[in-house]
């Protein structure tokens, strides 16, 4: 919202003393962000004439348009200039700088020869002139609004400070200049001057029928003035001051009768319509589409209309978009003489359910869903009345009113709520005082505050709180900490995931954190199928590319590590920690209880249930080389075995136990993949990423990926221990020769079963693979321990025979003699 | 034997192994004093041809001597092997100023580390850390807090939905769902953070991103006030900015707090927006079903990247996002 201070001083006095930097930070105080205090015309420096066009000499040799223009600046001789703009005729009037002009961007204006010709000044545009950023002509003006030869800076009124503030949704009274006089007089003590004091009595005479109108549904819109004028001559022009404070705020210039109703929207807040009377067939009511439809809405566009939709009819068809947009039929064009002018306070959520249907937010509609003053629906049109009657032939014809203002309800404030909240003593009367300043009637006694028509969003105490502590100042509020509240920590989940990120980062792999989103191909090309490739659609995703949620963590790590590949890396680690998102559970329609209560606790399961489960992994991805190969030699690459080995140092860190299988399981190569079994479950895989997969994506030969569903992962149990033997260890190693599809996981579990509880630890120190015929040789270190005695030589014997029979049961292992 | 004989061989050996100039001149010293054929060897072995009373005083004169000869021995020994054994460590000097470090550089992503470090700034003070669903239920995401469907506030946050759309299922556009879970399942007094990953429709530039971070607190209790709030940013914004930072509040709109502020902070000689924050809305704590008669409360939420970019100075959202290990690098593991 801008605001001109030119107009904000026609409701408030404000000090000549006063910058326009303390009002700025006047209205920061109390609530209004100020994004730009804009000095228009500060950087420009006359002589700025309004001119008259004489003739047009069109160049044509040139590759644009070139025109050679002789203009009339109320001076002695014609000034000839040239200009790059073709949206001028003769007979027009322009804004011609001269040389001795400088224009925002410190370019000076001087004579000079260009195309052939001596321009001896330059034809503006609103941009040239820093007035807007119109850059599609020069300005032009119809005979008789300007006079030719005099002062353009003062004409246009360019000397000016324009505030642009940002507008909270529930503060709509303030996207007026109403409203932000009122703040800025609120906010440095001064006095506001409402203007609709000067309206309240305004009446207008009767001189014939007005059009009808109606409101079908109450709920849809309180009240309706509809003012009925004619007489109107179409030729008639707007004011230029009209126009320039138009334009100041934003907006553009259209025809008289626009203007007349924007120029009343942007001073009091209350948008209005005017319809072409002539098209109007009987009466206008106010009521719902009905049935879908086609309808053209003034910027020319044929929408759609929702049954649901609010509109304006007359007794044939709908008319307007209520609040939103006015129809191509009836709108005002260049013939008309007779107005219908509608001023509605109409419903917020209608009006917002309007705009978000047909994505049209217009000036009107981002006005009325935040609530518009319900008084202004006869002030507003009673200022259009006097607008446009001041400044054209129009006459008024008659008023006719349907329904009546509803004003908020009374506020039953506790004041001593107040000081609860705000944390220090704000006497009663202070209280009053404030509400009263804002707008409010306060009955002191029973502290019943009425609040102001333009305040709808005053409903509660903690509402008027609000109000109170902003006009005090926010920075009375003392700083102190709270009660110092009971211990906490961190959960054991958050510490284990905690410590996993840390163990990873120090032992060389960089977190990263990717989008979670994907797309179909990514998914079908990773191997996933089933539960696993089950995700969820975004219904408005950010690009049609990734339009799913992530199944997996790898395919996003692939891709940084393609883009860290493409800027030059080579040899490195990186992980991620994050939710992915299998569409385990069907999503159900959604309930949505009433706010202020508690809902039962059936429904608060119900909405907690209705939102899927999300799983929490850690993925890593290795690529190249272990480590950096410098002047101390080459280093080895990255192989299955080191992403199976971080997958169980995250179990064994949470110091979980946990079985080996290998695992045909996407994206990883087939026979190259480890699954990690905790408790039955599989919590994590391994290995050796797909070939297709490498090779695709353009990652180094062989590289690797782990990851880990940590929501999977058992909590970690209190650790009771084994006593420790202080008994020598007895060592024996075995070396066995099995069929090469036995796994060493196969052949350990079977040794560690034969040899009993004495068994202390167990350690494949070899493995050889080049004996043929599909067997290749384990060789496994044992070491014996009984916590109370020193092991014979037979028992010793005896346990090493134990454990072979078992493995030679089990695994058909052959013992290997040397 | 004279004595004044044996003393001269004493001090011959002694001469001789200090005029040793290495372990090899030594050796062949010892040879000479020492050996077989060395005076007091050969005298030594001439005891034998003595009487009874010569041989005990002469044999002790010989210990004597030898025990002083092989005193003077050691004494040279130890100096020659010393005087060699810091001769080889000095021809084993090597550049340890060469480069030995091989391994990768890990680190964590600086959102997980100031996540961490302010998780841990406000565990120290008693509150717990609270998490959420990304994929969150529509009510939770709004309705709760006071934003209804057709409220302008709702389209402030430009939000993605799931579909279909008739499940209400959104990514969270806020962390503020966490404090409503929180609110419906645990009794006051509640102490908590939340802080998380959220989603709204942004593009992706130099400042925004649709995929983001928040922190969010949420404090509810007996006799919690504005002031309470206040006191917890400003300690807040010192731990993370320096101890000279000052905020302000200003009066701003949130549907779920009553009143409600933005906090700036103003640093390295600028105001910086930095969150947003206020007293808990009655009716958010009522459809909690906490008893607003009883309890107050305060929120705040301000968001991780836009923390992290003002504290470190960083200018360009992609930084943050691309996973680039240049940058990630740099913040190592937070210590």
């Amino acid at each position: 919202m801008r605001a001109p201070l030119s107009w904000i001083r026609e409701f408030v006095d404000i000090p000549k003393n006063i910058t326009p930097e303390q009002i700025s930070d006047g209205l920061i105080r109390v609530g209004f962000e100020v994004e730009e205090i804009i000095k228009q015309g500060a950087d420009l420096t006359g002589p700025l004439v309004f001119a008259k066009v004489l003739t047009i000499e069109e160049i044509t040799e040139y590759k644009k348009p070139i025109r050679y223009v002789a203009l009339d600046c109320g001076e002695k001789e014609t000034r000839y200039v040239i200009c790059g703009a073709t949206n001028f005729e003769v007979g027009d009037i322009v804004v011609a700088a001269l040389p001795g002009a400088v224009l925002p961007g410190d370019f000076s204006i001087g004579a000079r020869e260009t195309y052939g010709k001596t321009s001896n000044g330059m034809i503006c545009s609103a941009k040239e002139l820093g007035l807007g950023d119109d850059h599609s002509g020069i300005m032009t003006f119809q005979e008789g609004t300007v006079k030719v030869g005099a002062d353009a800076v003062e004409g246009l009124m360019i000397n000016d400070v324009i505030f642009d503030v940002a507008v909270n949704p529930d503060r709509g009274y303030a996207l007026s200049i109403r409203g932000m006089a009122r703040e800025v007089a609120g906010s440095l003590g001064l006095t506001f001057r409402d203007p609709i004091e000067n309206l309240r009595n305004l009446t207008f005479t009767e001189t014939g029928k007005g059009v009808a109108a109606k409101i079908a549904d109450s709920s849809t819109a309180s009240i309706f003035y509809l003012r009925t004028l004619s007489n109107f001559d179409p030729g008639a022009t707007t004011p230029i001051w009209m126009r320039r404070r138009i334009e100041k705020m934003g907006m553009r210039s259209i025809s008289l009768v626009v203007d007349v109703t924007n120029y009343v929207m942007l001073e009091l807040g209350q948008p209005l319509h005017a319809f072409d009377k002539s098209k109007i067939k009987g009466g206008l009511t106010i009521k719902r589409a009905g049935k879908a439809q086609p309808f053209t809405t003034l910027d020319g566009q044929v929408r759609q209309l929702d049954p649901d939709d609010l509109m304006v009819w007359d007794d044939a068809q709908p008319l307007a978009l209520a609040g939103t947009m006015g129809g191509a039929f009836s709108e005002i064009s260049e013939t008309t003489t007779e107005i219908a002018l509608e001023a509605v306070r109409f419903d917020p959520v209608c009006v917002a359910k309007n705009s978000r249907r047909h994505k049209l937010s217009s000036e009107a509609s981002r006005r009325l869903e935040r609530s518009v003053d319900p008084s202004l629906a006869q002030f507003a049109s009673a200022r259009f009345v006097q607008l446009l009657t001041e400044n054209s032939s129009a006459q008024h014809v008659a008023t006719v009113i349907d329904g009546e203002p509803k004003y908020s309800p009374i506020v039953k404030l506790d004041p001593s709520y107040v000081s609860r909240i705000l944390g220090f003593e704000v006497p009663p009367s202070k209280i009053a005082e404030i509400l009263r300043a804002i707008g409010c009637d306060v009955n002191e006694k029973t502290f019943e505050v009425d609040p102001p028509a333009w305040r709808s969003d005053l409903l509660t105490s903690a509402d008027l709180t609000e109000e109170v502590a902003r006009m005090i100042g926010y920075d009375k509020i003392p700083s102190v900490l709270p009660p110092r509240p009971k211990h906490a920590s961190l959960t054991p989940t958050q510490k284990r995931r905690r410590a996993i990120a840390s163990m990873l980062a120090s032992r060389g792999l960089a977190e990263v954190q990717t989008f979670p989103f994907t797309n179909q191909e990514t998914i079908d090309f990773m191997g996933f199928v089933g539960e696993r490739a089950a995700t969820y659609r975004i219904a408005n995703p950010m690009s049609e590319e990734f339009p799913l949620m992530r199944v997996h963590l790898v395919p996003g790590l692939i891709e940084v590590a393609q883009r860290n590949i493409s800027r030059g890396a080579k040899d490195f680690a990186i992980f991620e920690m994050g939710s992915i998102f299998r569409s385990s559970q069907k999503l159900v329609p959604f309930i949505s209880p009433e706010i202020s209560k508690r809902p039962n606790q059936k429904m608060i399961d119900e909405i907690f249930a209705s939102v899927p489960p999300q799983a929490y992994h850690v993925a890593g991805l290795l690529v190249g080389k272990t480590e950096n190969e410098d002047w101390q030699g080459k280093a080895r690459s990255y192989t299955w075995q080191d992403a199976i080995a971080y997958a169980q140092d995250i179990l064994q860190l949470c110091n979980l136990q946990w079985t080996v299988k290998r695992s045909e399981f996407a994206p990883w190569h087939p026979g190259r993949c480890a699954e990690l079994i905790v408790d039955g479950k599989a919590v994590a895989h391994a290995g050796e990423l797909h070939p297709k997969i490498i090779e695709k994506y353009g990652l180094p030969e062989r590289s690797v990926a782990f990851a880990v569903g940590l929501s999977a992962l058992p909590d970690t149990q209190l650790v009771r221990p084994s006593s420790v033997g202080t008994m020598p260890a007895a060592l024996q190693d075995v070396a066995l020769i099995v069929d090469s599809k036995v796994t060493a996981a196969d052949v350990e579990v079977a040794l560690r079963l034969g040899a009993g509880e004495l068994l202390e630890s167990i350690t494949l120190f070899d493995r050889y693979d080049k004996l043929g015929d599909g067997k290749i040789s384990l060789a496994f270190s044992l070491v014996f321990r009984a916590p109370d005695r020193t092991l014979t030589g037979a028992e010793i014997t005896q346990l090493r025979e134990s454990a072979v029979a078992q493995a030679v049961k089990a695994t058909g292992a052959v013992l290997r003699t040397a | 034997m004279k004595p004044a004989e044996i003393a001269s061989w004493i001090s011959d050996a002694q001469k001789a192994f200090s005029a040793a100039k290495d372990l090899d001149s030594l050796k062949i010293a010892r040879l000479a004093h020492t050996g077989d054929k060395a005076p007091i060897s050969l005298a030594s072995r001439g005891l034998g041809s003595l009487s009874p009373d010569e041989k005990a005083s002469a044999g002790k004169l010989i210990g004597d001597a030898k025990a002083e000869i092989a005193k003077a021995l050691a004494t040279a020994t130890e100096i020659l092997e010393s005087e060699r054994d810091s001769k080889v460590l000095l021809e084993e000097v090597v550049d340890i100023t060469l480069p030995v470090q091989r391994t990768h550089r890990g680190g964590l992503h600086p959102i997980s580390i100031i996540k961490n470090e302010i998780s841990d700034f406000f565990i120290e003070q008693g509150y717990a850390v609270e998490e959420g669903p990304e994929l969150e239920s529509g009510w939770l995401n709004f309705d709760a807090l006071n934003i209804p469907a057709d409220h302008p506030a709702r389209t402030m946050q430009d939000t993605f939905f799931i579909e279909p759309i008739e499940s209400g299922v959104v990514l969270r556009t806020h962390t503020s769902p966490v404090q409503i879970r929180t609110m419906l399942t645990q009794e006051p007094p509640i102490y908590v953070i939340c802080p998380g990953r959220t989603f709204r429709a942004d593009e992706l530039d130099a400042t925004h991103s649709p995929v983001f971070h928040q922190v969010e607190g949420l404090v509810v209790d007996k006799g919690i006030t504005m002031g309470h709030l206040k006191g917890t940013l400003d300690n807040f914004a010192r731990h993370m900015f320096g101890p000279d930072v000052t905020t302000r509040l200003r009066p701003s709109f949130f549907p779920f707090t009553e009143p409600s502020a933005e906090v700036d902070v103003f640093f390295n000689g600028r105001w910086i927006e930095w969150g947003g924050c206020g007293m808990v809305n009655p009716k958010v704590l009522a459809t909690c079903g906490i008893d607003t008669d009883v309890y107050t409360g305060f929120a705040f939420g301000m968001g991780l990247e836009r923390t992290l970019m003002v504290r470190h100075g960083i200018t360009d959202m992609h930084d943050i996002v691309e996973g680039d290990l240049r940058f990630t690098r740099q913040f190592g593991v937070g210590l």
